[in-house]
């Protein structure tokens, strides 16, 4: 029955991925595309920062993707944890080196940022220390994952670490306001209307949404790659453990 | 079906159980998390003369005073309650403005004042353009400035 339910589930999920990508592949071509257009071209300078404001156009939703991308991945993990779905366990492994990328995007467009602004490229406050060990949290389950032959073994170790580390989330998002920090607190989500204006707003909400939709897209093509990688290495374990036919045993050492 | 609920009280307890120690050990650490503190902070427990820490705060309006050498400043920090002078030699960042917010690192001396080696720029939440931040201020409606609160 559990494999039954196992088995169906990534292929309906394939198809649902095979509807969706085309929309997303899309939508974040033309989103990021007339995002960057608004907020290179037409978006105004800032009053205190000047055309430097622009770096936040990619900053911000690559923080906000940076951590995105954890959550689902530790919703993944948990899923997998819990139900032992495999399918949930591949998507928790696809969207690590996504968030990885977004997270190393965030802090090398914030230190480009943090030079001309504060004046230095990087300080040790909370919210700067709390994404870099984000990223390195990303690499930790990124090696975890991949270090163990057994794949439910490798499942498990890494699903523990990637839910260890959700702890982080909450610190990054309220870092900022727990603690003094250099780095300034929320402009979008904080309560009231957001301290930034409608034409800085309308280019990075577009970003931000190509951002969601590119992620998407890497997702599925990561998940389908993902689960033909696994059973390609369930067939071959299945092979290198059949009984021997009549020396046809000398192809397993492609593995 | 019992080992699925079993798995799944044992990983929401190992959630809740890793929240609160996390909780616990960054509020016992919150002295050293900090990256600045208040002027305050500094008349409520004033650190030894030779210990270097950061200050943050508002640039006072019309409270910079530049040296003859053109790179000594002396200004005022406050958030509003208390203030504190800082001097400081040195390259002062862009965005380095009365009425912005700013940290500055160093050591208070013997007088009571801080002097910094090192002074940052630390930009604030708000991002409009300068027609905004003018018509804003012509119409009384400005909120960041003089001293005013972070």
């Amino acid at each position: 029955m559990s494999r039954l339910h196992g088995l169906a589930s990534p292929a309906r999920f394939l198809r649902l991925a095979d509807r969706v990508q085309p929309w997303t592949g899309w939508g974040a071509a033309l989103l990021i595309g007339a995002g960057l257009v608004v907020g290179l071209g037409f978006s105004p300078a800032d009053y205190q920062q000047g055309e430097t404001v622009r770096i936040m156009y990619i900053h911000v939703p690559a923080a906000w993707m940076a951590l995105f991308c954890y959550a689902t991945m530790a919703l993944g993990a948990a899923a997998g944890l819990i139900w032992r779905h495999p399918l949930a366990h591949v998507i928790a492994h696809s969207a690590a080196p996504i968030g990885a990328c977004f997270t190393i995007v965030c802090l090398a467009t914030g230190m480009l940022w943090g030079k001309p602004i504060w004046g230095r490229w990087w300080v040790w406050d909370a919210r700067l220390t709390s994404v870099l060990i984000l990223l390195f949290l990303y690499l930790g389950y990124i090696a975890l994952a991949n270090a163990f032959d057994n794949t439910a073994r490798g499942d498990r170790s890494s699903a523990i670490l990637a839910l260890v580390g959700a702890v982080n989330l909450p610190v990054i998002k309220f870092s900022v306001d727990w603690w003094n920090t250099l780095h300034q607190p929320a402009s979008v989500t904080r309560i009231g209307a957001p301290a930034i204006h409608d034409s800085m707003l309308a280019p990075l909400l577009l970003m931000a949404a190509g951002f969601l939709c590119l992620f998407l897209t890497l997702l599925f093509v990561r998940v389908r790659a993902g689960l033909l990688a696994r059973r390609l290495r369930a067939l071959r374990h299945a092979r290198a453990h059949a009984p021997a036919v009549g020396g046809m045993d000398t192809g397993t050492g492609l593995s | 079906m019992r080992a699925k609920r079993r798995r799944l009280a044992f990983v929401v307890c190992g959630m809740v159980t890793l929240g609160a120690a996390a909780s616990l050990v960054l509020a016992a650490f919150e002295d050293s998390i900090v990256y600045f503190y208040s002027p305050s902070d500094v008349a409520e427990h004033t650190p030894p003369p030779d210990r270097r820490f950061r200050i943050g705060g508002i640039v006072v309006k019309d409270s910079v005073i530049r040296g003859a050498d053109a790179t000594t400043v002396r200004f005022r920090v406050t958030d509003t309650l208390n203030t504190i002078e800082v001097a400081y030699t040195g390259v002062l960042p862009d965005l380095f403005r009365e009425g912005q917010g700013v940290v500055a690192e160093g050591q208070l001396d013997s007088a009571g004042r801080f002097r910094a080696d090192e002074v940052l720029a630390k930009h604030d939440e708000t991002y409009m353009p300068r027609e905004v931040a003018d018509a804003l201020k012509e119409s009384g409606r400005w909120r960041g400035a003089p001293g005013g609160g972070e």
